[in-house]
């Protein structure tokens, strides 16, 4: 079975996800060795319909560590790249902790 | 630096091998994640494209950073201002298409696509202020970097949905019975409206109101200060049921022109 993809959102414009989150979210994702994508903000992506969401979105099974779920499945939807409802878990940084976020991302492959 | 070419295409970066450490790797990809550029964790480097930048992760971020101006063509001479992405997005599981959003937003925000509510001018939507989202009837709009739920996408609660509630608020805050003038928008409910209002006690009433608004709604100054009169809203309204009007006698149009017999089709 393939792995799903990760992708990291940095929110970059707002701080709304605790800074301490982020740094350690990306810190152990970038430790793991795993393949990812960051970007620096979801929503300014999807203010500017960035073509590049095309191509997040449409990755198959996918884990996105972001913000509320409602939030960026809109988003996305928003943009013009809507993303399946099946196989896309999105992890919320506003609310849990980071060890949650990474286990969630990882799981039992985490360095 | 700016995250983007002239023609405002962006570029990616793609971090591969290298025996960088963990706080090597961390700095590198904060660095470049806060300067703006999306950026590809791979195993191997992928092949070269005009829109991909390749770097190692034991490469220092100045290189990277040199090699991303590279490509972008400038060493950025006016940076871009900074917009912090505020704008609406809306949740069309719960939205009902009823336009009021459109109807209350004085800065074009939204607009109809496909016969359906639509973010059309993000940029044009005040920072900070989650008003047209307090008019929802259905709390179908989110401002995901607010701080409040359910406004920031946290999940709806029945509470949540107070519709009338916010109605009320809407109306005392333009000073008058907004709903009202608009349900009866005759020549002589509007000269009632203007002549029997006392202008000193509505502006006091006003401000008092725009006031309590500011602390209960958390919309801006900026807003509040241009909120829409009654006559505004009305004419907003208008307009919003013209095009709609319009938009349905178009489609019908269509309709009656699709071909039903051989003939139509010209067999």
């Amino acid at each position: 079975m393939t792995a799903p993809r990760i992708l990291y959102c940095h929110c970059a414009y707002a701080k709304v996800v605790p800074e301490e989150t982020k740094q350690e979210v990306l810190g152990r994702l970038s430790a793991s060795g795993l393949p990812f994508e960051a970007v620096t903000d979801l929503c300014e992506m999807a203010a500017r319909k960035d073509p590049a969401l095309e191509r997040l979105a449409d990755g198959g099974p996918t884990k996105i560590a972001a913000c509320f779920p409602r939030a960026v499945k809109w988003l996305f939807f928003g943009a013009g790249f809507p993303i399946s409802d099946d196989g896309v878990e999105v992890l919320n940084m506003r609310e849990a902790p980071a060890d949650e976020i990474v286990s969630g991302l990882l799981g039992e492959v985490e360095v | 630096m700016s995250a983007h070419r002239l023609d405002g295409t962006r570029i990616r970066v793609v971090l591969h091998d290298g025996d960088a450490d963990t706080s090597q790797r961390l700095e590198t990809l904060t660095a470049l994640l806060e300067d703006g550029h999306s950026v590809t964790c791979a195993a191997a480097p992928p092949d070269p494209s005009d829109d991909v930048v390749l770097a190692r992760f034991d490469e220092s971020t100045a290189t990277i950073r040199a090699r991303v101006e590279q490509k972008i063509g400038r060493v950025d001479p006016e940076p871009s201002p900074f917009w912090k992405p505020w704008f609406p997005v809306i949740d069309y599981d719960r939205c009902t298409n009823c336009m009021q959003c459109l109807t209350f937003c004085l800065f074009d925000v939204y607009g109809v696509k496909e016969e359906k509510i639509d973010v059309q001018n993000e940029s044009n939507c005040k920072t900070d202020c989650p008003a047209c989202s307090r008019v929802c009837p259905e709390a179908a709009i989110m401002f995901p970097k607010y701080k409040k739920g359910p406004i920031n996408g946290d999940v709806v609660r029945p509470e949540d949905v107070q519709s009338e509630a916010m109605k009320v608020d809407i109306s005392t805050l333009l000073g008058g019975d907004l709903y009202a003038a608009l349900r009866t928008r005759s020549d002589e409910a509007r000269k009632r409206f203007s002549t029997e209002r006392d202008e000193s006690k509505a502006l006091l009433e006003r401000k008092r109101c725009l006031k309590k608004l500011k602390k209960q709604l958390d919309i801006p100054d900026e807003v509040l200060m241009t909120l829409p009169s009654a006559g505004d809203i009305e004419e907003r309204a208008r307009r919003a049921r013209e095009k709609a009007k319009r938009r349905g006698e178009r489609s019908q149009s269509v309709k009656d022109k699709k071909p039903t017999t051989e003939d139509d089709w010209g067999i």
